[in-house]
């Protein structure tokens, strides 16, 4: 897993012909927040759309993964490194090559919006995802908030002051924001910056509803959104062309509760945007017929040979240790007390026999 | 242009054949100089269990801290970790990753140990100026590489032992000034580890024994644990020259009876729903070998068998060499079967070591370290690290070792106490074991109350101390083996033997989960309520008593009353009431 991955991929391996070129557009992060496991549906939820996201060709290198809490190899899980989504136990999202970012104490609001390490290097040309669920603070009585790891919150003043920051920074081209908890539309009501399209789940004051139970695991696999979401997103293949409309009019109907979606934001008409532009990645491949000589490696020379021979050190040396003598610490020049100890008995001196000692010292 | 492009085709592909190591080409396989190989063990343990040893190396003649030639071409070894050695300056590299403990008496001692969590120690080469540095952008490098929170790993949970983990490669200076060792005892392992940990090796999980490696197996187990040591060692047997050694170990106990039915039957299919079908083909060597020395049944049966003197114990192997076609048969495929019953006694080990927190209250505990010594009449010396964190204060005064209910002085202690919120206590003890009996080392502590910043977000589960480490060199029953051949099994020859007597081994223990005392974080907002509330009745009413005065206030009159009062008022008369 590489963060620093420049939008150019170059060549790969000798064995193809021609250079590669990657125009790799598409910057991802899916994020859940919540910890317990009566959350699983949660990381059902971020792990089937990290699949749907690479399935249609992003790398994991453009993927940010955030997931607060483990249940794959949590020890109440009856099957140990698998999540699943469906009921009956069909399709491990898990799989066998997943890569978290971001995992337990890590999911913090500090790391989502300014992380230190492990960072989107995106552009201006850049088209990001954002994917969250999680819990709102319903049971509390507000919205417009999100928590994170039932300890700290982020508010939709924050949210939305962090996209206008990132716009302000040219980092990115359009961004799509996609939200699956309780009263999600309260999260993307203060959103301000251009090229912006939310959608949420539930609208405020509605609760998001959770699809499916499965007996054997005991808790709810997955939310009925992005259930209806990825039925829709299987049905989506790299050269696709189906748009925004879609995508919004799939989830319209069948859910009980009524998602909404903001593209007031948005410049384009969201019927002319491609589900691809955001979910999938097209590369570009260019073919040569020029070949390439392979030099040899560089042969350092026999260099100096070590004549005596080396060993090993002793791993319990008993009579060393016995004798070891302290460690010499560092000098360091006298602290505070020991400075002021001395200033004290200095002035005393002088205070007592007067100032014409002074000039036996000096 | 079709025929341009089969040209091409051609050129490439002879020269990728010209790279494979064993053609005859001089100018080729002079530049080839590292060698990878792997291997698999297999061996029944007397409670039903089986155990699966994996060890991947890549033996490379090269250095990485030479300051004229920068290394640049990779073949074998990955990529990610050489620019990681170069960087840091590091010397040795042991990182290891454990779900579950390992159950010493039960199980006997396993080829490398690790203690639950993660566990990372580096030992960097004396030209570095600023080893804190180094270690603090180390250890979030290889967070990104192993995926897991690593960079967790700051100046409170590492420790600078003073006298265990030596170097387990070459060289002479010893300055425990560049040794860090830290633990998280809390990391959980899980595939986001694995496949990394896999993508290192050079055949990846496409061929040779790393095909066996699915995690749906692999975690479903009682105990996982997967490592990479790098360290310089010697190129051939005379010594004289360094090559780095990276292994990558994997170690997996499956259990009786959630993997295995409660059969003591156990195949390659049953452990790791897959089976072998070819060595990896850059491997200059892919073995798998059997424990045979209680005498199970395995089949397919092979006349190879190989003696190996590992641990202090001489035991018996049988050897499938997966380089040879021959093994794999019409179906290609290799299945092994092993079937063993009876109830012997196993070889109870010698050295033993348990941890536990006893007391009561949120203010005060202690812990107690026990350690046996199960030798008939050899008493031996044992290295006793702790780390423990800072919030756990530890009263030194308080320390005791007993063996066999009288005092026993340690012959060195060193202890480092720890400084609030900066580094946490080291304490390390050379103690001589009595033969055949049980040591305890009891030391107080009172529970430190943390900023409510500093909680994490579950508090009520607890905070981890880490393992203690034992490390000892035991005598042996068995002559140990000195000598460095090449054809050694890379199990007996990862802990290097200097004496034939003894040898070496690192017990960890259990580690510790203690609560400490924690606010309640629920609803802060009622809580200010109902206080303000109270302080508002009773500071109010209190106030009220002290400060209000009574005034007698008239009646209003009537209207009509008032109207007259004004009238009279203007004639100069006497009011009325």
């Amino acid at each position: 897993m590489a963060f620093s991955l420049d939008t150019n991929c170059g060549l790969l391996n000798h064995n193809i012909i021609g250079p590669i070129y990657c125009t790799s557009t598409i910057f991802p992060p899916d994020i859940l927040i919540t910890q317990f496991w009566f959350n699983y549906r949660h990381v059902a939820n971020t792990l089937s759309v990290y699949r749907s996201v690479k399935r249609l060709g992003i790398p994991d290198s453009h993927i940010v993964l955030m997931l607060a809490d483990d249940m794959a190899c949590n020890y109440r899980n009856p099957k140990p490194a698998t999540v699943f989504s469906h009921k009956n136990m069909e399709f491990n999202v898990y799989g066998d090559d997943v890569e978290v970012d971001y995992r337990g104490y890590e999911v913090t609001v500090e790391n989502f919006l300014t992380p230190r390490s492990k960072r989107l290097l995106s552009d201006d040309r850049s088209n990001i995802l954002i994917y969250l669920t999680g819990q709102t603070g319903n049971s509390h009585g507000g919205n417009g908030f999100l928590k994170f790891q039932d300890s700290e919150e982020i508010s939709n003043m924050e949210l939305a002051d962090a996209f206008e920051q990132m716009w302000q920074k040219r980092r990115y081209n359009e961004l799509l924001f996609i939200i699956d908890t309780c009263q999600g539309a309260s999260m993307y009501e203060r959103f301000y910056s251009p090229n912006l399209m939310a959608l949420a789940s539930s609208q405020v004051g509605e609760d998001s509803l959770s699809h499916q139970p499965d007996l054997a695991i005991g808790v709810h696999l997955m939310d009925k959104y992005t259930f209806y979401l990825l039925e829709f997103l299987e049905e989506v293949h790299p050269a696709s062309q189906a748009n925004m409309n879609d995508l919004v009019s799939v989830c319209a109907h069948r859910v009980s509760v009524s998602p909404g979606h903001h593209t007031d934001l948005f410049q384009r008409n969201p019927g002319s945007v491609l589900i691809t532009d955001f979910f999938g990645s097209v590369r570009k491949v260019e073919i040569t017929k020029d070949t390439i000589n392979l030099t040899s490696s560089v042969k350092s020379g026999s260099g100096d040979m070590q004549i005596e021979s080396l060993t090993y050190v002793d791993q319990l040396p008993v009579a060393e240790i016995i004798h070891q003598k302290p460690k010499q610490k560092d000098w360091h020049p006298p602290d505070g007390f020991i400075l002021g100890l001395w200033t004290l008995i200095l002035l005393v001196f002088f205070q007592t026999y007067g100032i014409k000692h002074l000039k036996h010292i000096f | 242009m079709l025929f341009s492009v089969i040209a091409t085709i051609t050129q490439i592909h002879r020269g990728i054949l010209l790279c494979d190591g064993t053609k005859d080409s001089e100018s080729f396989t002079a530049a080839a100089r590292d060698q990878f190989q792997e291997e698999l063990v297999i061996r029944p343990l007397h409670s039903g269990d089986i155990y699966a040893s994996f060890q991947f190396r890549t033996l490379w003649d090269t250095d990485f801290l030479q300051e004229r030639q920068k290394v640049s071409h990779y073949r074998l070894f990955p990529k990610s970790l050489g620019q990681v050695l170069s960087k840091f300056s590091v010397r040795e590299l042991h990182i290891s990753f454990t779900q579950g403990f390992w159950r010493t008496m039960q199980w006997g001692q396993p080829f490398i140990p690790s203690p639950p969590g993660a566990e990372l120690w580096v030992w960097f080469h004396d030209t570095v100026s600023d080893v804190d540095g180094n270690w603090k952008e180390l250890t979030n490098v290889l967070s990104g590489i192993f995926c897991a929170s690593l960079n967790f790993i700051d100046l409170t949970n590492t420790v600078q032992p003073s006298a265990s983990f030596k170097p387990l490669g070459l060289g002479n200076a010893t300055d425990h000034r560049f040794l860090r060792y830290a633990t998280l005892p809390r990391e959980i392992v899980c595939t986001e580890n694995l496949t990394p940990w896999k993508k290192l090796l050079p055949c990846g999980s496409k061929a040779g024994l790393s095909v066996l490696l699915k995690s749906e197996k692999l975690f479903h187990s009682s105990f996982h644990s997967q490592a990479v040591h790098i360290r310089p060692v010697c190129q051939d047997e005379q010594c004289t020259s360094k090559a780095w050694e990276l292994r990558q170990t994997l170690n997996v106990v499956f259990d009786l009876y959630t993997s295995g039915q409660g059969k003591k039957e156990w195949s390659l299919f049953k452990m790791f729903s897959r089976t072998l079908t070819e060595a990896c083909p850059l491997a200059t060597s892919s073995k798998v070998y059997v424990d045979i020395t209680d005498n199970p049944e395995l089949s397919p049966a092979t006349p190879l068998l190989s003696q190996a003197v590992v641990l202090g114990d001489r035991r018996t192997y049988s050897v499938f060499d997966l380089t040879r076609a021959e093994m794999f048969g019409q179906l290609r495929s290799l299945n092994l079967l092993l079937r063993w019953k009876g109830d012997s006694d196993m070889l109870r080990p010698l050295l033993h070591a348990e941890r536990y927190v006893a007391g009561f209250g949120l203010q005060t505990g202690e812990i107690h370290t026990v350690i046996y010594n199960n030798h008939p009449y050899r008493a031996f010396p044992v290295l006793l690290m702790d780390s423990v964190p800072w919030y756990l204060q530890l009263y030194i005064h308080t320390l005791t070792v007993t063996s066999k209910s009288r005092d026993n002085k340690p012959s060195y202690i060193h202890y480092q106490p720890a400084k609030d919120r900066h580094r946490p206590h080291l304490l390390e003890m050379l103690i001589q074991l009595p033969p055949h009996s049980m040591t305890e080392v009891t030391v107080q502590f009172e529970r430190a109350l943390l900023k409510w910043t500093e909680y994490t977000p579950d508090p009520n589960h607890g905070f981890y101390v880490g393992s203690s480490v034992v490390s000892a060199l035991v005598p042996s029953m068995v002559a140990m083996n000195t000598n460095f051949t090449q054809d050694q099994p890379l199990f007996s020859s990862f802990v290097p033997v200097k004496e034939e007597s003894s040898y070496f081994v690192r017990v960890y223990t259990e580690p510790l989960l203690v609560n400490l005392p924690t606010p309640d974080f629920s609803m802060p907002y009622n809580v200010i309520c109902l206080t303000c509330t109270v302080v508002a009745v009773g500071y109010g009413s209190f106030y009220n008593l002290l400060t209000r005065t009574f005034q007698v206030d008239e009646p209003s009159l009537p209207l009509a009353k008032r109207l007259a009062n004004l009238i009279r008022r203007i004639r100069g008369v006497p009011l009325l009431a």
